[in-house]
């Protein structure tokens, strides 16, 4: 099967010697307005992928950052097929890879069939559904390859390597995987298990792998064994957090693309 | 049909991590429940501690202005008050026998963090229950009932602060306690085997009703009438009736104050398919598919979705979904206090309601069965309010 743009994108990272950034922005973050200035920073300042979290109003997987991140989007008006209309007036314009996030029924509700062939002409590459189990998939991945797109797993802690062997039949792009039993959210250490997480999900996946939930500096996969490393890191609540006091795009890249 | 479904609906919508324990949950079903030694214990503490099996109550004085037989099964003498507590004595005798010290719950109006409450006192487990915080100011006696049973309440502040953010919040928590804790759900709704098993626990219901009335009454009843909320009581009254062809079941959703565009509780009737709370089902919700507030007088009801068996069952036309708006709930209210000098609960209220207003609808001389899932003492500061007393 050929490659996947979203795994080019990874394993150009990789060979360049360097961890491929993610980066996770809610729709309309931090106004509608200076959303789209946002994402043109991120992508100039080194993002690989940009994730746009499409808002919903019950997000379950999601811990208090991105969850005020999403009330507030929907507060100011944000919804899916807004963002589809402004992602086609702007394609072409971004070099990252683009991935949509976000929960089922806004999908659902837009139809699968037309979101998928939506997407794939305004330039978006894939989606993660957080609520959207392996068991569930078949309708949403089946519109998503017609029209190339991915739709990228989402494994933890206590995924074990049968359930990730479902996973790995249909996934394109990467492999996200959830370094916490836990929401979205920025942590201080990465949990003792996450060594024997990625080491199962390296068995079962032949795709990059990246890293989310919980992370804010780059300093925290340097525990990790060299083989073990991810070829990704997402950061979403820490760059929200970044961006809420007022900071720059830039300036949160500069922490994760600067040599130390 | 497909694992976790009733025809189209329900399903299990969640993120990965919470795969692993729902399908715990659902080997436990296989494994343990059925056993004998399970339902001999379940059984012990339906009847010699909760007060099963509830009686079958006749309303003589309404029933002679009625023109028909008005029966009532009355879950309001159940301990803790209200149906709730045959779930969540199933549930933690469940959560134990699977080796979980912990039982976290959602609740609305209170009585399911009341009767989780009591079941973790007495099986010996710990309990946190997540309520919104606006449930938390409106339903402040069942809050102290829950801390004096020795559960720890924790106010929700996020969303629309109510049942569906609770439910929100108690999910989240779930993921990282899973290991020690299982997840008392209140109703017959959410990710599968909830929907399954917490009808298994309720269909005591219908079960017992349905004996009573053959035994009281020689006969099947004609109706059988029940609120939905999430479902369930209805489902718990329903289950042993649906195969009897000759029963009309009906099940009363809340219509809030009745105005047209008004807030709502009514999804079979005014919502659309969709997917929360790791169900696919009806759903009060916009066309972006954002979840729209509900509402009712009736906080037990206050839900914008509903369980997947009740779509289901609505689907392929076996019940009969309506709506009563909190005026009528109030009438049946005043109604059952003054002519049969019963106080029930709002949630059952609506289902009375529906009856009395809609009383042409059912054959003279026949007989209607309704659920009282639970006693109104919880709702009278919400009540006198309402009727200005």
């Amino acid at each position: 099967m050929q490659q996947h743009f979203l795994e080019q994108r990874l394993l150009a990272a990789r060979q360049a010697g360097r961890t491929a950034l993610i980066s996770f922005v809610t729709a309309g973050f931090p106004t509608p307005e200076t959303f789209w200035d946002v994402l043109r920073e991120l992508d100039a300042s080194g993002a690989d992928v940009i994730e746009i979290g499409v808002p919903f109003s019950d997000p379950v997987a999601d811990g208090p950052v991105v969850e005020a991140a999403s009330v507030k989007a929907l507060q100011n008006g944000v919804t899916l097929r807004g963002i589809m209309a402004d992602l086609s007036a702007r394609k072409g314009q971004l070099k990252a890879g683009l991935v949509l996030m976000g929960y089922l029924n806004p999908f659902l509700q837009y139809g699968f069939e037309r979101f998928a062939r939506d997407a794939a002409e305004a330039g978006v590459h894939g989606c993660i559904v957080p609520d959207l189990p392996f068991e569930e998939s078949g309708d949403l991945h089946a519109s998503l390859s017609a029209h190339g797109l991915a739709l990228i797993p989402l494994v933890g802690p206590n995924t074990s390597s049968e359930r990730m062997a479902l996973y790995a039949k249909n996934a394109q792009g990467y492999v996200y995987v959830v370094s916490v039993m836990g929401t979205t959210g920025e942590r201080g250490a990465l949990p003792p298990e996450l060594p024997a997480v990625l080491a199962r999900a390296r068995q079962a996946f032949s795709l990059p792998i990246a890293l989310g939930f919980g992370l804010k500096e780059p300093a925290q996969l340097d525990s990790l064994p060299q083989n073990l490393r991810p070829e990704a890191a997402v950061f979403g609540s820490a760059l929200l957090k970044h961006l809420a006091a007022g900071h720059s795009p830039a300036s949160f890249m500069q922490r994760w693309t600067q040599p130390r | 049909m497909k694992n976790g479904y009733f025809g189209r609906f329900g399903g299990r919508f969640v993120p990965e991590l919470l795969m692993p324990p729902l399908l715990e949950l659902e080997q436990a079903m296989e494994t343990i429940l059925p056993s004998p030694e399970f339902q001999a214990e379940l059984d012990d503490l339906l009847r010699n501690y909760a007060g099963r099996a509830t009686p079958l109550t006749f309303c003589p004085n309404l029933s002679q202005k009625l023109r028909f037989e008005l029966w009532l099964k009355r879950e309001d003498l159940l301990h803790t008050g209200a149906h709730k507590v045959n779930n969540t004595l199933g549930q933690a005798l469940l959560a134990k026998k699977m080796g979980k010290t912990s039982l976290i719950a959602e609740t609305g109006a209170g009585q399911h963090g009341v009767a989780t409450a009591a079941a973790a006192a007495r099986l010996g487990l710990d309990c946190t229950i997540y309520m919104g915080a606006e449930d938390v100011e409106r339903q402040s006696a069942n809050v102290r009932r829950m801390r004096l049973l020795g559960a720890r309440v924790v106010a929700v502040e996020s969303g629309s602060r109510t049942l569906k953010d609770a439910i929100n919040a108690a999910l989240r928590t779930w993921i990282s306690s899973q290991a020690t804790t299982h997840y008392c759900f209140g109703t017959a709704a959410g990710p599968a085997p909830f929907p399954r098993l917490v009808r298994e626990f309720q269909s005591v219901i219908g079960r017992e009703a349905r004996a009573q009335m053959l035994e009281r009454t020689g006969a099947l009843p004609d109706y059988v009438v029940a609120a939905v909320g999430g479902g369930s009581n209805a489902i718990g009254m329903f289950h042993a009736f649906v195969p009897d062809e000759s029963v009309t079941i009906i099940g009363v959703e809340a219509g809030g104050t009745g105005e047209p565009g008004c807030l709502n509780s009514a999804a079979i009737n005014l919502g659309r398919p969709g997917v929360l709370h790791g169900e696919y089902t009806m759903l009060l919700q916009d066309d972006d598919g954002q979840i729209l507030p509900s509402g009712s007088i009736s906080a037990g009801l206050d839900y914008p979705g509903v369980g997947p068996e009740h779509v289901y069952l609505h689907d392929i036309g076996r019940v009969d979904y309506t709506i009563a708006c909190d005026h009528e709930a109030l009438n049946a209210f005043q109604a059952l206090c003054r002519e049969e000098g019963i106080l029930p609960a709002l949630e059952s209220s609506h289902a009375v309601g529906y009856v009395l207003s809609h009383a042409d609808r059912f054959r003279p001389g026949s007989r209607v069965l309704a659920n009282l899932s639970g006693r109104g003492d919880k709702d009278m500061d919400i009540i006198e309010h309402a009727l200005g007393l």
